[in-house]
């Protein structure tokens, strides 16, 4: 064995002695490793929970607010307002003039609410620039009438009971796509408790497997 | 305890574990997909309600009529009407690209006034106060007739306000651009009297003999060809094809005949003196011939038989005869006129010529063949209150006899010849030949006042633009012409509110008139044009308004009378100018547009490689006479009028000593979609005047090649 050998073999020796104490040492480390490994956790967690959706949406107010269970009582019901066209296709958020069949450059209420909107957009002959909650991406065809009026679903299923309200709340947007939060839905990690928490296409294909035996194809909405 | 890198590791590895269980990692993911699927700049059409409003496209004679397909308010399609008796659902590439019209980079935004060399923004007010002011002032010299009016056409009520504006201010001088409805007015006059128009009933003629009428390329009402020629397989109808390129149209015909380019006029003279030769003519036609029926068949046997013709427009005795003989013996046979699209030069010979088979064959007003229909009436116009000065002003000689001839005038006096003019719906200089003597002319004029929509290459000369709205966004009445069998009466309607601050040109000319007071003022006392056009249309307006168009006849006129005076004294046929050895012809593409609007940046896109290639125009040749030229090589063009680089298209489909170039291209106005793409072929071409008719005949001119 030449002397280098030796020494490096002496070398390993010390090392390995070395290395045991070390192990001692290292069972502490350990200990604050693994502290430190759950605050790390436990705060990115925290955060991707709590913080990243205060991040990830902001917030903005509606143009001003609007009392659905009050035109529900006076209107009817949803489709006296958002009701289907000729051609079948859904009119969505209606247009000021749907609002002028009823309302006119008189203020009918009393509210503030009322002001602004005969202020600001009845006599400005302006649209109103309503946030749209449901509105799905440009990449999804939906029809409302098949499943209204071909398969006699209420508004509830998907969008709850947004005719019973009294105020509109605050329109999430997400600022990586644009589009509202309520189609991912109020539960970041995407649990829902209700048909209408989530607007995902997963909830789509469950509905249609649960009901129609099959989820769906591709071209059915992405066309 | 000490921190130490392990402790780091925790920390690193529980931030890792922490996002991971988070529902961050997820949620990201699906963002950003759907962000990917939803690029936030790529523009996204606004959803709305769908709906219909039938209207009637106005870019061309044709007169389709159109369903404009919007969203809201927004129109997003046009679309066919089917049923409509003109085009039946069909419907061109310009017609589909109409909406492009609406936000096209060249549209005039606001009226402008011409300041030194740039424009400047004019309230309409101020314009009109203005133009009223100039058109005051010559009426104050004495000299009324000095006001001139360039149109597209004569037909419709918007070209009869400019016409009764000129006729209440004094002035005769209305001029229309050459278009084919013009030379069938032309054409019906020599032979069958004024105020006539000639139709062709091709849908059921069962022998169409077409002297390089572009039938599937623009010509007539292109769509309502479009159909005609697509049944003619069904209705086991002949196409012959006369003329010098295998165009489309003599592609898709029965029979391609290659004739010398400006012969076409001797060739249906020789057929003419075939037919008679061999009596295949209708002999009780014949008999009511006026002008000297004798004396045009002993000239037609003397200087046109067919050994003669043959020589001189190169199609052989063999088929001279044989066309002649069928074309007689066809049961609805039909000769037609009008080179590619039919707007561009023409001689009366020639249209005399090949309406002159229609006659000596009897094919005049029966179905199948040519109708002479009476001059469109269902415009009733109150009768004008003129005063003295309106009176001899208007009885004075116009200018010229035709347009090219207005420009003549115009350049050749010393005195200004014209002190305003009004340019509605036509580009002069661009469409006219040699456009840049048409740009001195009006560069010589005065005060120049254009209602054109787009800042076109005539718009940029005039000293003050009153912008039109396109026929998208006005009311106006379109008659139908063109040689269309029926006479039809569209409505177009408009289906959007105007998108820059532009007028109906019918509401302009009703303000300038009013604002010049007195009787001209009178003659024009309607609240605006909308209530103008329910009142000179009251006749039919109810139709029209409900329906959307009217059917004012469907069918063949009353009996015509023939005077062929014009023909039996033998007018010379016109010789292309210039003494090289080739000859350059202008060719019809039915994705371009030579006169009026410029064709849209969609049509643009579709033109082949072999038409346009880069911003390069391509020249069509035979191989025979290319001499050295090589296919998609760069050539010198040399005409009497310039010179100009040119790729080159060895094409066995032209005819051995003739060059082909497009028209429509060389646009020079600010559209960078359409603009600078080719050369404007009339500037290579002289107008060569047709004496007795006066009208420009120049079919080409001669030309030379040499590589570049």
């Amino acid at each position: 064995m030449s002397e280098t050998e030796n020494k490096t073999e002496n070398g390993s020796m010390e090392s390995a002695g070395e290395c045991t104490a070390g192990d001692i040492k290292d069972d502490k480390g350990l200990g604050l490793g693994v502290i430190f490994f759950i605050v790390a956790f436990v705060v990115c967690f925290l955060s991707g929970t709590l913080l990243f959706p205060k991040l990830l949406y902001s917030k903005k107010e509606q143009p001003f607010n609007f009392d659905h269970a009050l035109h529900v009582s006076e209107a009817g019901d949803c489709d006296s307002c958002h009701s289907l066209r000729e051609d079948g296709s859904f009119s969505g958020i209606p247009k000021l003039a749907t609002c002028l069949d009823c309302h006119s450059e008189d203020v009918l209420g009393e509210t503030e609410d009322e002001a602004v909107f005969v202020e600001e957009y009845v006599l400005k002959e302006k649209e109103i620039p309503w946030y749209v909650y449901s509105r799905q991406p440009d990449c999804v065809f939906f029809s409302h009438a098949a499943h209204t009026e071909a398969n006699g679903m209420d508004c509830v299923t998907c969008h709850g009971h947004i005719g019973e309200s009294t105020s509109l709340k605050p329109y999430e947007e997400n600022r990586i796509t644009g589009y509202s939060r309520d189609i991912w839905g109020k539960n970041i990690f995407g649990i829902k408790k209700h048909s209408w928490d989530r607007m995902k296409m997963d909830d789509c294909a469950a509905c249609h497997k649960k009901e129609t035996g099959h989820k769906g194809y591709c071209f059915q909405c992405h066309k | 305890m000490k921190v130490d890198r392990r402790s780091f590791l925790g920390l690193g590895l529980g931030a890792v574990a922490g996002v991971a269980v988070s529902p961050i990692g997820i949620k990201l993911t699906d963002d950003s997909s759907i962000w990917t699927q939803n690029w936030p700049w790529t523009p996204v059409p606004v959803d709305g309600e769908v709906t219909y409003e039938s209207s009637v496209c106005s870019l061309c004679p044709g007169s389709c009529g159109i369903s404009v397909r919007k969203i809201d308010d927004r129109p997003v399609k046009i679309e066919g009407i089917a049923d409509y008796p003109v085009n039946d659902g069909g419907v061109c590439l310009h017609g589909i690209a109409g909406l492009q019209y609406l936000y096209d980079p060249a549209r005039v935004k606001t009226p402008l006034k011409k300041n030194g060399d740039k424009f400047e923004e004019i309230s309409w007010d101020d314009a009109i106060a203005l133009v009223a002011g100039k058109l005051a002032d010559l009426r104050k010299t004495g000299s009324p007739e000095k006001f001139a009016c360039i149109a597209d056409k004569e037909q419709g009520s918007v070209s009869g306000l400019f016409k009764r504006l000129l006729k209440t201010f004094g002035s005769p001088n209305f001029y229309t651009m050459p278009s084919l409805e013009s030379y069938l007015k032309v054409t019906a006059a020599a032979l069958h009297g004024e105020g006539k128009t000639i139709a062709f009933d091709l849908e059921n003629s069962d022998f169409i003999l077409s002297f390089g009428a572009g039938i599937i390329e623009g010509w007539g009402s292109p769509v309502n060809c479009f159909k005609a020629n697509a049944s003619r397989k069904e209705r086991h109808a002949k196409l012959y094809q006369i003329e010098p390129r295998l165009s489309n149209t003599a592609a898709n015909a029965d029979k391609w005949i290659p004739i010398k380019p400006g012969t076409q006029a001797d060739l249906a003279l020789g057929l003419c003196a075939v037919i008679l030769k061999n009596n295949l003519f209708n002999s009780t036609a014949t008999a009511n011939f006026k002008g000297g029926f004798n004396k045009l068949a002993a000239m037609l046997q003397k200087d046109y038989a067919p050994s003669k013709i043959a020589d001189i427009t190169g199609v052989k005795v063999s088929d001279i005869e044989k066309i002649a003989t069928l074309f007689a013996k066809a049961k609805m046979p039909i000769a037609v006129f009008g080179h590619g699209r039919g707007d561009g030069a023409q001689s009366l010979k020639e249209l005399a010529a090949v309406h002159t088979l229609n006659c000596l064959v009897g094919n005049i007003n029966k179905k199948g063949g040519a109708f002479v229909l009476p001059k469109s009436d269902y415009l009733k116009f109150p009768k004008e209150s003129m005063d003295s000065i309106a009176d001899a002003g208007f009885a004075k000689t116009k200018a010229g006899r035709y347009v090219n001839q207005l420009i003549e005038k115009v350049n050749s006096s010393s005195q200004p010849a014209v002190e305003v003019l009004f340019v509605y719906n036509a580009n002069p200089c661009y469409s006219l030949h040699d456009p840049k003597s048409v740009k001195q002319a009006v560069g010589k004029i005065p005060f120049v006042v254009s209602f054109s929509s787009f800042l076109d290459e005539t718009a940029k000369e005039a000293d003050i633009i009153l912008p039109s709205h396109t026929f998208l966004e006005r009311l106006e009445d379109v008659p139908s012409g063109s040689g269309l069998a029926k006479s039809v009466v569209g409505l177009t309607k408009p289906v959007i509110e105007p998108v820059f601050n532009t007028k109906n040109p019918g509401d302009t000319v009703i303000l300038i008139a009013t604002a010049l007071e007195g009787s001209i003022a009178q003659s024009f006392e309607w609240e605006n044009y909308d209530e103008c056009l329910e009142n000179v249309t009251s006749g039919i307006w109810d139709s029209l308004s409900e329906d959307g168009y009217v059917v004012i006849s469907d069918g063949p006129g009353k009996s015509a009378a023939v005077n062929i005076s014009f023909l039996a004294d033998n007018p010379a046929t016109i010789q292309a100018q210039g003494d090289y050895e080739l000859t350059l012809i202008p060719i019809d593409n039915m994705r371009l547009i030579n006169a009026g609007t410029a064709a849209s940046p969609f049509a643009i896109k579709t033109v082949s490689d072999k038409v346009l290639n880069g911003s390069d125009i391509v020249i069509e040749m035979n191989p025979l006479t290319a001499k050295g030229l090589k296919d998609k090589g760069f050539a010198t063009l040399t005409t009497p009028m310039g010179k100009t680089r040119v790729m080159v298209n060895l094409n066995e489909g032209m005819m051995p000593g003739v060059i082909g170039m497009v028209e429509g291209l060389g646009h020079t106005f600010d559209n960078k979609y359409v603009s600078n793409k080719g050369v404007n072929v009339n500037a290579l071409i002289g107008p060569v005047i047709e004496s007795g008719s006066g009208l420009d005949a120049a079919f080409g001119i001669k030309a030379k090649i040499s590589k570049a």
